[in-house]
């Protein structure tokens, strides 16, 4: 057998054996892709850290100020309480609208029609003026009849249970939706199966439907819980000192207001950093079972599996192999 | 219209009250209708094998006797008992969910795609319709379910989640599932259709045993070696209609009518 003498070709003569060593391709062009991106955005970490303009000390300074340290506390607050009542009541939502009872259908239809269609900033400051819609809160016989009982709306909502119920009021909406999606992600054979075993739809909605859907839900409620985080700052309409009304607060007297925004979008970030891990060991934990792609080991396993990569590439040059 | 009927340990099941009777079935789905009017009886330790091509009533038969599907005109009587109705006087008053719910435990259905639950293991599937619908305490059920699974020959298998075994393994772990509820009769809605044919063998294995120890079975199928071998009576449907009823012997080797041969031709 000849070898093929052309070099540089796709094309073998009939008689002649191509090669057998195979030669991976390689990619001179990604690597110094990354190289640059690498060198932009360490140029630009560089130019941020010594820019006097963003006034680092202050940031300092400002970054464990009591002030700040409370409004975070009202934030990371509101945000947990509105988005387990949120999600709670969203389950209970998507569930009436995929009801077979029509006015039960109906109803959570519009609720989400308005909840959606209305601004947040709008139904805030409602609830917050609804003493001036509604002076009391009475439970009393219907179309104009007398109370029973009731108290003055004033005394019943403080700040808080205005701002609690607006966001919670307004994010069921949207979670809802996101629930009624990941419900219509289960076959409809899971619930078949079972009804045939005897399990009633109670039973099936809580022990075979709604865990399969959490799978689907999980992601995107992730999403709804950090975008909550930022959302709730819209409080600071109502004058509830959150993250960033206690930042407006310090600003509006000393001017700072660069720096003190640098300062909670730090906190911010941290707060997003850590609902993203708990997002993926919770999606880990929905997830048990099925195999789909998209699920890689996270950055701790990459970052082991690296290591012992080089520790093994160093020994091997240490040791080489005998020819 | 009855020939004499034998369970397999050869007792005349004839005399004995049918354990399923369908009456009169009819089912439209809007205006398509599906069962033109279905009479069959099954009785104690029968095997009966339903054979007909796709769309002629089969499955949707199969899925009334459990109450899946609502009859859009006469009854079926699993157990003596009305299947989804309450008599009432002259009138059948339609059951509540819960009570059919309820009823449904004493049917056992297999599915073409097996329906196990994949968030939970073999054995969490085993147990969780006997602890939550018959309240079981757990050892029990346990205990049940292990031997359910010896059964079917999946014991070894118990706590991997379902996405990891094959169709065959799968389909083997729902007919344990379905048999640890204590079923009175087993349905069988193409239990091997979507398997690849070395892991049909397993299943249908599986299915004779469980004819052998006495189990009521209906099953739909097109697998005919099993009809000839395990069934003591075959039925063919076209239509909507049961065109042809009796022994293997004579549906599928001697069939009379003219429809019949012309399938079981088609299939052989």
């Amino acid at each position: 057998m000849k070898a093929a003498t052309v070099t540089d070709s796709t094309r073998v003569a009939p008689s002649a054996t191509p090669p057998s060593e195979l030669v991976p391709l390689r990619h001179p062009g990604r690597r110094l892709a990354a190289l640059l991106v690498l060198l932009v955005a360490a140029n630009l970490g560089y130019s941020v850290m010594t820019n006097d303009n963003f006034e680092w000390p202050v940031v300092r300074e400002y970054l464990f100020h009591p002030e700040i340290m409370a409004g975070l506390r009202t934030t990371l607050i509101l945000t947990a309480s509105s988005m387990t009542l949120g999600i709670t009541l969203g389950i209970i939502l998507a569930a009436c609208r995929m009801s077979e009872n029509r006015v039960l259908s109906s109803l959570s239809g519009a609720y989400l029609w308005f909840f959606r269609g209305t601004p947040l900033l709008v139904q805030l400051i409602f609830w917050f003026n609804l003493s001036a819609l509604y002076p009391r809160l009475t439970l009393s016989v219907p179309f104009g009849g007398p109370e029973i009982a009731g108290a003055a709306t004033n005394g019943v909502l403080n700040l808080w249970a205005v701002a609690i119920i607006g966001l919670t009021l307004n994010e069921s909406a949207y979670m809802a939706e996101i629930v009624r999606g990941g419900l219509l992600s289960v076959p409809r054979h899971q619930s078949e199966a079972a009804i045939a075993l005897g399990m009633n739809r109670w039973l099936t909605f809580r022990r075979v439907v709604l865990p399969q859907a959490l799978r689907v839900i999980v992601p995107p409620t992730g999403n709804q819980v950090i975008g909550m985080l930022k959302h709730s700052s819209l409080v600071s309409i109502i004058a509830l000192a959150d993250l960033l009304y206690s930042a407006q607060l310090i600003y509006s007297q000393n001017f700072r207001t660069i720096p003190l925004l640098v300062v909670i979008s730090l906190w911010y970030l941290v707060c997003t950093t850590v609902l993203s891990y708990a997002q993926s060991h919770i999606e880990r934990h929905y997830g048990r079972g099925v195999h789909v792609g998209g699920q890689r080991p996270g950055g701790l396993a990459k970052l082991r599996s690296l290591g012992s990569r080089l520790a093994q590439r160093s020994r091997s040059n240490d040791n080489p192999t005998p020819a | 219209m009855s020939a004499t009927t034998s369970a397999p340990d050869g007792t005349d099941t004839s005399t004995a009250d049918p354990i399923v009777r369908i009456i009169d079935l009819h089912k439209s789905f809007g205006t398509v209708e599906v069962l033109k009017g279905v009479d069959l009886e099954v009785h104690r330790g029968q095997v009966v094998v339903i054979l007909g091509r796709s769309g002629s009533g089969k499955s949707t038969m199969l899925r009334c006797v459990n109450h899946l599907e609502r009859p859009s005109r006469g009854t079926v009587v699993v157990d003596g008992e009305v299947v989804g109705y309450r008599i009432k006087g002259d009138k059948l008053h339609e059951l509540p969910p819960s009570a059919v719910a309820k009823q449904r435990t004493r049917t056992g259905m297999v599915f073409q795609a097996y329906n196990l639950f994949p968030h939970m293991t073999v054995l969490e599937n085993l147990i969780e319709a006997p602890r939550r619908v018959k309240g079981v305490n757990r050892a029990e059920a346990v205990k049940d379910a292990m031997r359910a699974l010896e059964e079917v020959g999946m014991d070894h298998k118990a706590d991997v989640y379902p996405s990891t075994l094959s169709g065959g393994q799968q389909q083997r772990v729902a007919i344990a599932r379905a048999l640890v509820m204590k079923p009175s009769v087993m349905l069988f809605d193409e239990p091997t259709s979507a398997l690849d044919p070395e892991l049909v063998g397993e299943v249908l294995n599986v299915m004779k045993r469980l004819a052998t120890s006495g189990m009521t079975m209906m099953v739909v199928t097109h697998e005919i070696g099993f009809a000839r071998g395990v069934a003591d009576e075959v039925v063919f449907m076209s239509e909507g209609r049961l065109v042809e009823k009796g022994p293997p012997s004579q549906v599928i080797d001697a069939p009379v009518h003219e429809s019949t041969r012309l399938f079981i031709d088609s299939i052989l």
